[in-house]
Order: structure tokens, then sequence, then C-alpha cells
């Protein structure tokens, strides 16, 4: 009974967040284009079934997800498991070698559940003419967030300054668009921002705020903010290293069979 | 029409509960070996599970047939009207009007502000932060509008994306030394948090639709960037806020 209250709130607030776009699709459509929509039932079932499911989809998590994902970031966290004493002389970084590994593989696993990724990976493989496989970039952008978040735990545990880290993520990134394929290039900045909504917003800053919080001389306020940010920068890194040997793999396969080719004429010249 | 929906809809209920699996191995790998607990309500984390993967389903259904479509749809009809002043403004709409009710915004704002009034930043009444958080989330949303103005423009120009971006990056490294040292966390945040579930699909549908309608345009190379765009400039605007503050 309570869960179905519940829904009814959760659906009632997103029909609320999802006013505001329909006012504005629906108004430039009729007022401004001044043509009607060719299927407009259609779409407008289309318009229920996100509401619904997005209402399905946030109470599940918070039914299922959000409270387990809570209790094991802070059981995780809580020096007592790791055997760690609670004073600030003796914090060392490899005695968190669980939150690492827990942040690379709830990031890696929630990515893989969160529906704007999906979204943007089914364009691409629309677009791309399959070039750009669905679970390819998801699998390379899940890998991301899990180092990205990972690699955020870690700056936690030994607070050095966020932006050194992002800073140098630049960096790469930018190097990396030097040399990567064109066709990739915006697609691996957009999955930067894709990653981190409904599912991984909410457990990824259960861990941070429970991290900042246990270890020893770090702020809930300035250390527990900033993993999204490492979510956001790495997938950008992935998607095109994972463009980039997709690219190799492709120019390795026609140099082969081009040699195969010449071979096949040199023993027919013979 | 209705009956096909509902079949293909089971048939998806299967996927969707396919891209829960690495959650659901992930928990109960570190739940029985690494912390070696039961799980608490076990029953209520089924059902929860259940709905996740219902919701997903339906959520990408209503993808196909509605919010793509319609996107799919403005982006070719603006492109044959030509009408530049209408698409920006359509654009400028879109990236403040989904942006200004985003909830994660809002916690974002508010946080910021509480941290604000205990750096005797702002005086630490409720008005006050009240007042802080309600600027920092109309100039979240602002930048979002912003950077959807841009992205369009970029499209229909076909400007290459690497160079507004690296841009916007040193940007913000550079306004990053002068911003207070609080701010920075949040500012980097807010730039993931502004693109919601709902928007993604859209502004995608909507850049891509525009790509490949204007011509000499490719949907591969200028169709996708809008949704970067919109996490990069959060960041400068929010932390500019923080400097003048």
């Amino acid at each position: 009974m309570e869960l179905i209250f519940k829904f009814i709130e959760v659906f009632l607030s997103t029909i609320v967040d999802v006013m505001p776009i329909a006012i504005i699709i629906f108004a430039t459509q009729y007022l401004i284009i001044r043509r009607r929509l060719a299927n407009l039932k259609q779409v407008l079932f289309g318009f229920v079934l996100v509401i619904l499911g997005m209402a399905f989809f946030l109470v599940g998590l918070e039914e299922a997800l959000f409270p387990l994902g809570e209790v094991m970031a802070k059981q995780l966290t809580d020096p007592a498991f790791l055997g760690v004493d609670n004073l600030v002389e003796n914090i060392q970084w490899e005695n968190y070698l669980w939150v690492y590994i827990f942040a690379a593989a709830i990031g890696f696993a929630t990515t893989l559940a969160e529906p704007a990724l999906l979204a943007v990976a089914i364009k691409a493989q629309n677009v791309s003419g399959g070039t750009v496989s669905i679970w390819g970039l998801r699998t390379s952008v899940a890998i991301g967030v899990g180092l990205g978040i990972s690699l955020g735990t870690f700056r936690i545990v030994t607070g050095t300054p966020l932006h050194y880290y992002i800073i140098a993520g630049y960096v790469i990134v930018i190097i990396q668009t030097l040399f990567a394929p064109k066709s990739i290039i915006a697609l691996a900045y957009d999955s930067g921002g894709v990653t981190t909504s409904t599912v991984t917003v909410p457990l990824v800053a259960a861990l941070g705020i429970g991290l900042a919080g246990t270890v020893p001389g770090r702020s809930e306020l300035i250390d527990g903010f900033g993993l999204i940010a490492f979510a956001s920068l790495f997938p950008m890194i992935t998607v095109m290293g994972y463009a980039q040997i997709g690219h190799w793999r492709a120019k390795k396969d026609l140099q082969r069979q081009e040699l195969k080719m010449k071979k096949a004429s040199d023993s027919k010249n013979r | 029409m209705v009956t096909d929906y509902i079949k293909q809809i089971f048939i998806l209920l299967f996927s969707g509960f396919k891209d829960l699996l690495p959650i659901i191995i992930v928990v109960a790998f570190f739940q029985f070996i690494v912390l070696q607990q039961p799980i608490p309500n076990l029953a209520n984390i089924l059902v929860g599970l259940f709905m996740v993967s219902i919701g997903l389903t339906l959520f990408i259904k209503g993808l196909e047939i509605g919010l793509f479509p319609v996107g799919e749809n403005l982006a070719y009809d603006f492109a044959r009207k030509g009408s530049v002043f209408w698409l920006i403004v359509f654009a400028f709409a879109l990236g403040f009007g989904t942006t200004i009710a985003e909830p994660a915004l809002i916690a974002i704002a508010d946080k910021a502000a509480f941290l604000a009034a205990k750096d005797n930043v702002i005086s630490a009444t409720d008005s006050a932060q009240q007042a802080y958080a309600a600027g920092l989330r109309y100039t979240v949303a602002i930048s979002v509008g912003f950077a959807i103005v841009i992205g369009v423009i970029r499209i229909i120009r076909g400007w290459p994306i690497q160079y507004i971006i690296i841009g916007g990056y040193i940007c913000v490294v550079v306004i990053t030394f002068f911003a207070p040292k609080e701010i920075i966390g949040i500012a980097y945040d807010s730039g993931g948090v502004t693109t919601s579930t709902i928007t993604v699909p859209l502004v995608t549908a909507l850049g891509v639709g525009l790509a490949s309608s204007i011509r000499g345009r490719n949907p591969m190379i200028d169709g996708f960037g809008l949704i970067a765009l919109a996490s990069l400039t959060p960041m400068m605007f929010v932390m500019l806020y923080g400097i003048f503050i």
C-alpha cells in the first residue's frame, strides 16, 4: 500500500518535471512551426510511457538500490571494517583498497543501467550505421565511470586537490582529440555529460560523502563533492580510446588483407 | 496497435532486466563475500528491481515513439523553414526550461548556499541562503540555455566541436585559479548534474536531426556535442558566480 502511495507521489512529481519540456516543445510546434504533428496520438502515448517509465524506475531505485547502496557505502568506508585507526597520522591509502574496488564496480554497473546513456547509444548506433555499437559505447563509458569514481575515492583518501586531477584529465582529452577518428569526437565529449544522472549520482554521492565523513581530516562539504566530475571526465577518455582501438584494428585488418592479396597475386605471377 | 506495443514491451522487459544484472552481481558480491552480511529486506529489493526494469523498458519504448520523433520533427521543420531566430529562441528555452527545475541542481544549489554561509561569504540567514541558491540555479539554467544556443549555431555553421570544447576547458582551468576553493568541487559537479534523463534524449534527437537535415553536415560529426557544451558552461558560470558574489 505504501508502495502505491509512493508511486503516485513520484509519478506526479515526474509529470511536474516533464511539464516545462512538454510545454516548450508543443508551443514551438504549434505556435512557431505552425504544423500539426502527423502522429500526435503516438507521440502523446510515448510521453505517457516515458513518464510512467521514469516513475517506475525512480520508485524501484528508491525501494531497492539506494538504501542498500548507502548502507554498503557506509559499511565499506567504516574505519572498523577497513582496520584503520581514526587518527590523522595513520591514513595510508592502501588501507582503503576495498573502497576503490567497490567504487569502480558500482560505477561500472550503475552506468550500464543509466537510461540517458542508453538513449544516446541507440541514437549513435543508428547514425553511425553500426560502427559504434550500443554495447560497445555503453561498456566503454561504464569503464570510464568506474575508473573515474575509483580515482575520485583515492583522491578523497589522499586529500589531493581536485583540480590537479581534472586538469590532467583535460590534457589527456586534448591529446587524444588530436589523434582520435574525427567522427567519434563529438560523441565522446557528449558521453561525459550523459553518464551521471538518475542511477549513478545518488549512489556516488553517498559514497563520496560517506568516505569524506570517515577519513580523518576530510570535510564532507569540500571533499565529498567532485566524484561526479571524475565520472564525467573519464568516459571521454575511454570512448576515444575505444574508437582509437577500433580504428587501429580496422587498419590492421586492411593491411593484412592487402598483404594476403599481394601474396596471392605474387604466387600467381610466379 | 496497442496490443503490438504490449507484446513488444514484454520482449523488452527481458532486456531491461539484463541491464540491471551487473548491479545485482556487484551488490551480491560485496554484500556476501566482502562484507559477509545477509541482504536486508530481500522481498523489497526484488520488488524494487522488478520496478526498475519495467521502468527502464517503458522509458526506452516511450523515447522511441515519443521523444525521439518529436525532437527530430522539430529539427527538420526548423531546418526547412530556415528561421534561425526562432530556432535560437527555442534552443535557449529548452536549455533554460529543463535545467531550472532539475531536482539534482536544486540540491546542489542548496548545499552551495549552506557552504557560502558557513564561510561568511553571505550572511547566515535563511533568506540570504535562499537568495544565493536561487541565484545559482538561474546562473546554471542561463548557462545551459546559452550552451544549447552555441551548440545549435555550431551545427548550422559546421564549426568543429573540439575547438569550442578545448577553448572552454582552458577557460575553466583559468577561472579555477581565481575561484574560491569551496566552490570548485560544486562547480565541477554541476556540469555533470544539469543534463537529466529527459533532456539528454531530446537534445540528442534535436542535434542529430538538425545535422541530418542541413546539407553538408554529418550527423555523426556535427549532430552530437550539445550535451558536452551543456555540461561545460555551468562549470564556468558557477565559478564566476562564486567569484563575483
